[in-house]
């Protein structure tokens, strides 16, 4: 994988592409070309803390070209001075890579799937099914704040992931009446029977409420996937 | 042209004046411009502005605290002011901010004060910090329902479809947005739209202590980036619930007068949330900005009740 510097809009580099975010300089990185490479991409949203695989993962399949975004604060992107994280921010650090892309099916993982959800309501013709999946950062911060706190982080922590990204992060609320409000922006616009795909085991409450939607379908992760790839 | 509007004199408002202290906090990298009025020995309150206002602001309010005998401690919240522009904006970093300019001051509680969504963010922090405060007062910033014009990004009750294709939009917009430049006249104008209440004479005063002069014109000194509205999960009830458990004397102040940057509050959607022995004001023919439109009725309300 060749890395260069960050360039203003957009920068193209072998199979990493960096994308601009306001002050954020995103990476996204191309991980497979994939069997067929002018199928469908499928986009990978990695949990809280993790960062895009260097190969894709034996568990999943997919016919066509696989790339990975990571998130502000997380691997090779801009890692921000100061904190103030949250979901909203990340949704648009996938939009801009969707406005690189173009239509993309989404597996996320954990902070991922809860994200891969916002941004299925926000494009919801450009992300042609979301895969929600377990990973760190699933359960975010309950369903309503709990004693507020002012937590710092300590001073010999790692550069990235951010420590801010996994404190805030993971008190990042989620009110399943959110989440579903979410849910049915998508089903509503969406031409797809079933555009959201729960595969997760763990169900949080916001999660739970998802899966209980009508047009929310559940599976496993590879018959989500091979649904998908057959669209 | 901007050479005239430089080279003109503008009246000054009566009882104006700049802070007597300019300092530098930084939160967690974020440099923080805080700004004082009063002998830097005196017994401290902390004063936080609201949402696209900044310290300055309160040139004329703070004055009349600090003249009773008050150190009056603000500071220009990241993105607003002399302070830096984040790369980030959240709520979770304001409070954090906001704890970093308090973690500078004497260890004795002290009264903490906010204007609208400074309001709400020292209510948050009297909670983060029980042991810190003394006091709070409140300046019409008691959310109710979603009509919450200052409050940045991510802060809202309710999300419309047509409100995130926004918010969307906006951020793919962002790369070197700048701030419109234009004269001092210009941006008093504009910001009038937002503030009917507020006299000429003062916009026009607040342009020149809120806004830099550029080759091209002024600009308000305010990230273009930080946008009014958004999406997020916020509820006002996750504010108001902060309320009741209160340990500490509260004053409550609330203009009447509904406008545009308001909040939409009324007395009736509080009163249930006031912590026992409270102090609420509603002030009739006022608006949002109590602290600009009566700064002598509000100090003295202040001061009477920290009395």
């Amino acid at each position: 994988m060749t890395v260069s510097d960050p360039g203003s809009e957009s920068a193209i580099t072998g199979d990493l592409v960096w994308l601009r975010h306001n002050r954020i300089d995103l990476a996204l990185h191309r991980v497979a070309l994939g069997e067929d490479p002018a199928h469908r991409p499928l986009l990978l949203l990695h949990g809280l803390g993790e960062r895009t695989p260097a190969a894709v993962p034996p568990t999943v399949r997919w016919p066509g070209p696989v790339y990975g975004l990571d998130f502000t604060g997380h691997g090779s992107s801009t890692v921000p001075v100061g904190g103030g994280y949250t979901s909203e921010i990340l949704v648009g650090d996938v939009d801009a890579a969707l406005e690189h892309i173009g239509q993309v099916t989404i597996l996320g993982r954990g902070l991922g799937a809860y994200i891969g959800l916002l941004i299925a309501a926000a494009r919801p013709m450009q992300v042609c099914g979301v895969v929600m999946s377990d990973g760190p950062g699933l359960v975010g911060g309950g369903i309503h704040p709990g004693s507020p706190s002012v937590p710092f982080p300590a001073p010999w922590a790692a550069a990235s992931p951010d420590p801010f990204a996994l404190i805030e992060l993971a008190r990042d609320v989620r009110p399943p009446d959110y989440a579903q409000t979410y849910v049915r922006f998508v089903i509503d616009s969406s031409k797809l029977e079933k555009p959201i795909m729960v595969c997760a085991v763990a169900r949080p409450e916001w999660l739970a409420a998802v899966a209980a939607e009508p047009g929310v379908g559940q599976s496993t992760v590879d018959e989500a996937l091979q649904m998908y790839a057959g669209l | 042209m901007p050479s005239d509007s430089q080279s003109k004199i503008f009246a000054q408002p009566e009882g104006v004046r700049r802070p007597d202290r300019r300092r530098v906090v930084d939160s967690a990298g974020v440099a923080l411009s805080v700004a004082e009025w009063g002998n830097e020995h005196a017994p401290a309150m902390l004063l936080a502005h609201g949402g696209f206002d900044f310290a300055e602001t309160l040139n004329r309010f703070a004055p009349m605290l600090a003249d009773a005998g008050y150190r009056v401690v603000s500071w220009d919240q990241r993105g607003h002011g002399e302070s830096a522009w984040a790369q980030l904006y959240s709520w979770e970093a304001d409070i954090r901010d906001a704890a970093s300019v308090l973690a500078t001051l004497p260890d004795e509680p002290l009264p903490f004060i906010g204007h609208s969504k400074g309001g709400s963010m020292v209510m948050h922090l009297a909670n983060v910090a029980p042991h810190r405060v003394s006091a709070l007062v409140n300046l019409d910033g008691l959310p109710s329902g979603n009509n919450m014009s200052d409050v940045s990004e991510l802060e809202r009750t309710r999300m419309q479809r047509d409100e995130l294709d926004r918010w969307l939009a906006h951020r793919r917009t962002l790369s070197n947005k700048q701030r419109r430049p234009g004269t001092v006249e210009e941006l008093a104008e504009r910001r009038g739209r937002m503030n009917p209440r507020m006299s000429t004479e003062w916009l026009q005063y607040l342009v020149q202590v809120g806004a830099r002069h550029d080759a091209d014109g002024w600009r308000w000194k305010l990230d273009p980036t930080m946008r009014m509205g958004g999406f997020g999960p916020w509820r006002p009830e996750w504010s108001m619930l902060r309320l009741p458990g209160l340990g500490v004397p509260m004053l409550g102040v609330m203009g009447l007068e509904i406008e545009t940057m308001g909040w939409g509050s009324r007395p009736a959607d509080v009163e249930p949330y006031l912590p026992p022995g409270a102090q609420f004001e509603g002030l009739e023919g006022v608006g949002h900005f109590v602290h600009i439109e009566q700064p002598r009725l509000v100090a003295d309300l202040i001061l009477e009740f920290l009395s």
